[in-house]
């Protein structure tokens, strides 16, 4: 034992050994580089998930089939842009990506918990995404939404290898997922520095310890209903199907229970970007800490049982609804609670308005629009009126697509100087955001007029009447593609020929966080000594 | 066509559009219009519920987005790095933490109350009410009907193609079938559903309705049209329901009592030696 820990600390016992070519990455234990590759991972899916929603909107653009004349094409490109972005490019860039790079970097620690499962975390999820990919060219593909709903994706009426493989997909993404969160969990817990209690940590922390248990008690329950779709599929079992006594709605109690999680998994690792960025920039300490904390947990909390909101028109009882209606509403409060603590974290601060500090505030505004029309989702009556249609739509879209991916560049432009070493341009940063704030809402803000108005998802043609704020939405596509393409650009320019970025290039007055105290880009192997909690760092609990 | 023919004729349409011309067809003020920002009108009781309470929530939610974009102006205009070169170091105030709970709380329940009634009233008509009785089934990828009260008489309503649409008979592209459900006024009408193959949704915008059709369960709920509000309403499909799912859509015409008991006598002649749809048991062993 002894042996093998001292041969362990005189492999690393210089600054940068490491494998080299394809073997550092392939067989990498390293946090870093295990953060770099779901980033890049996120970045490629996000590609290919963007490419379908470009092929969605270019064909909403006018009225008619004029581009994808298949309409089961059309729902496969649905399908595969929903199940890519959530999967593969939000929880793989907010939670792989960063959580990897800054949950050892901030907690002090040298690396993760169980760096193999690490590298197995990861390679997992590649297989993953190779076989949704794959799910795209079989059989038709799978044209099922991502919500996968029986009995359209039972054999019946998806009879190919598709919706089996992107079955198989999720269940390894979900592996993936379940193995990250017990290394994140196992890390948060066991391996902070001296001194970083609980009520020490800082936010992004506190989200990603959050996140982990969401996923930890979510994924399994997907597993489990995947599973059973999976047998219902190909071995004769009759879960989800009314003539052998199964019931299609059991599978969307199921999915909605692991589903209403993870719209939070997504979004709560985006409050703890957030909440870092705000107080960097603004010069201050978080305002109300604790309370920050403490709401992020109890939207974890809550979010367990409230999925049934999704499930307002499949036909229950009054009173089932009446109890989700109250319970949704109640996840206004400690979200209220968030904003309002950003906002006075600003208040009375001396802000920088550089491009991370323009997407936080971008965030904190468009999840504040989505979060608003969330309430008017959250009451089955009106709810009657919405569900299914473009409003919904929109909404979701403001709440993760705008406020997520809003979070994920608000995280690259902040700490790509610790991660690549270099600077980005800060004038193509700014237009970058703006380019992508106009963008966005063009693209979803009238998705709620056509809401009203009554469209449905997830159609491939429209009523004529519906054209011109499709055509304003298409249009508010293309400037989000070029957002998105300048991003690409801006990445790649800063790390072929950034400046050279300082170990802090954002100033030491706000940073209370530990990656600031390293150098930049991060060493291969940091935190070989236990780290000094540094004093601006320590988040003061209340007293 | 070219790709590139078809991009710039695609257009045309959208372009119309701008000024409400596309679409040929005279719409009428219950059908979407071109351009439009809200609900359609209105024309049971549950819909006009439905329009004054999301009326509330429009304002509350509207000054809360306007509240909070205020207080950001605020905040870039007086804490930026020059105005205020000094960072405060305040980092609690009890008494805005518990503002901002226990008012969002207040706030939450003023609009619990009127979404609870709202709630309760749209769920079922009460039993002595109810003066018929519709069954709606979605299947794969039409409706069809079946006037429970009225003996056999049932029919099926696929969507009429683009191509058979005439416009000088009002027809309006994806919103238009071949048999329309016809339904009298000022009559309480239950509706049943259900579904043969997989789900759908029977969505009706101007009755506040929008129910999942489930294939082994049978869904209720209700609507009630005054005779003032007698016309032709329009709804679509709801819930993915396979490769034609945009293409089934819902219309129902409201007319006088007088009305449907001529049409009654009509149509159950007219589809009386109709043969009933095929099954998906039926439909499988066609495939194989």
């Amino acid at each position: 034992m002894m042996d093998t820990v001292q041969a362990a600390q005189d492999t690393h016992d210089h600054h940068d050994h490491k494998p080299t070519g394809w073997r550092r990455w392939a067989y990498s234990t390293n946090h870093k580089d295990i953060g770099t590759m779901y980033l890049c991972a996120a970045v490629f899916a996000a590609i290919i998930g963007g490419a379908a929603s470009m092929a969605i909107r270019a064909e909403l653009a006018a009225p008619g089939l004029q581009f994808i004349s298949d309409t089961q094409f059309y729902n496969v490109m649905v399908t595969a842009h929903g199940f890519i972005m959530v999967f593969f490019v939000v929880m793989p860039a907010l939670i792989g990506g960063f959580g990897n790079w800054f949950i050892p970097l901030q907690v002090g620690a040298p690396d993760m918990a169980f760096p193999r499962m690490n590298n197995i975390s990861f390679w997992l999820l590649a297989a993953a995404l190779v076989l949704l990919l794959a799910s795209a060219f079989v059989g038709g593909g799978a044209g099922t939404g991502w919500t996968v709903y029986p009995p359209l994706s039972n054999s019946d009426f998806h009879g190919g290898p598709a919706v089996d493989l992107a079955i198989l997909s999720l269940h390894l993404a979900g592996a993936s997922s379940i193995l990250g969160a017990i290394n994140f969990i196992t890390t948060i817990i066991n391996m902070r520095a001296p001194g970083m209690t609980f009520h020490k940590m800082p936010l992004f922390i506190w989200a990603a310890l959050i996140t982990a248990f969401l996923l930890l008690l979510a994924i399994p329950v997907l597993a489990g209903a995947l599973t059973m779709l999976l047998t219902d599929r190909n071995f004769g079992t009759a879960f989800f199907e009314p003539a052998g006594g199964g019931d299609p709605i059991f599978w969307q109690h199921l999915f909605w229970f692991f589903g209403h999680p993870e719209v939070y998994i997504m979004v709560i690792p985006a409050f703890g970007v957030v909440s870092q960025v705000v107080s960097h920039f603004s010069k201050k300490p978080i305002f109300g800490y604790l309370g920050m904390a403490y709401a992020m947990a109890s939207i974890g909390v809550v979010g367990f049982v409230v999925w049934a909101h999704h499930m307002f028109t499949v036909g229950f009882n009054v009173e089932t609804r009446a109890y989700f209606v109250l319970a949704t509403m109640v996840i206004a409060v400690p979200t209220g609670v968030k904003i309002f603590s950003w906002l006075a974290t600003m208040w009375g601060g001396s802000i920088e308005f550089k491009t991370p500090m323009l997407y936080a505030m971008g965030f904190i505004f468009l999840f504040v629009v989505g979060g608003v029309t969330g309430i008017t989702l959250a009451n089955a009556g009106v709810d009657i009126a919405f569900h299914d249609t473009y409003f919904v739509v929109a909404h979701f879209h403001y709440v993760l697509s705008i406020a997520t991916i809003f979070a994920i560049y608000c995280g690259m432009f902040y700490w790509l100087p610790k991660m690549s070493g270099r600077m980005y341009s800060e004038a193509a940063g700014k237009w970058q955001f703006w380019i992508t704030f106009i963008g966005v809402n063009v693209l979803f803000f009238p998705q709620h007029f056509l809401g009203m108005a009554g469209m449905p998802r997830r159609i491939p043609d429209y009523p004529d009447a519906y054209a011109g704020w499709n055509m304003v939405s298409s249009v508010g596509a293309a400037i989000s593609l070029v957002g998105a393409l300048l991003f690409l650009w801006i990445l790649w320019r800063t790390i072929v020929a950034g400046e050279k970025a300082p170990a802090n290039p954002w100033g030491e007055e706000g940073a209370n966080t530990l990656e600031w105290k390293v150098d930049s880009p991060a060493p291969f192997h940091t935190h070989d000594q236990i780290p000094e909690l540094p004093d601006a760092g320590v988040h003061q609990p209340a007293e | 066509m070219t790709i590139y023919a078809k991009l710039f004729w695609g257009f045309i349409p959208a372009v119309y559009g701008l000024f409400g011309l596309y679409s040929g067809t005279a719409l009428a003020q219950n059908d979407p219009q071109p351009w439009q920002m809200n609900f359609r009108p209105a024309a049971t009781p549950v819909m006009e519920d439905i329009v004054e309470f999301h009326n509330l929530l429009l304002v509350i939610e509207g000054l809360i987005v306007l509240f909070v974009l205020g207080l950001m102006v605020y905040i870039v205009i007086k804490f930026n790095a020059r105005s205020n070169p000094k960072p405060s170091k305040t980092t609690h105030n009890s008494f805005l933490e518990v503002a901002w709970t226990v008012i969002p709380v207040i706030i939450l329940i003023i609009i619990a109350v009127p979404s609870m009634k709202l709630l309760f009233f749209m769920d079922k008509a009460p039993e002595d009410q109810v003066e018929m009785t519709l069954k709606v089934t979605g299947h794969q990828w039409y409706w069809s009907y079946e006037y429970v009260d009225e003996g056999e008489l049932s029919f099926d309503s696929n969507m009429i193609p683009d191509e058979d649409i005439d416009i000088s008979k009002g027809q309006i592209r994806l919103l238009e079938v071949d048999n329309r459900v016809v339904v009298p006024a000022d009559t309480t009408i239950r509706l049943l559903m259900t579904a043969e193959d997989v789900l759908h949704n029977w969505a009706m915008p101007s009755f506040g309705i929008k129910m999942d059709t489930v294939p082994g369960r049978i869904n209720e709920t209700w609507f009630r049209v005054p005779k003032e509000k007698i016309g032709v309403y329009r709804g679509q499909c709801s819930e993915l329901c396979g490769v034609r799912h945009g293409f089934m859509p819902i219309v129902v015409e409201v007319v006088s009592k007088q009305d449907y008991a001529r049409w009654l006598v009509k149509a159950k002649n007219e589809f009386a030696n109709v043969v009933k749809p095929v099954t998906v048991a039926q439909k499988q062993a066609a495939i194989r």
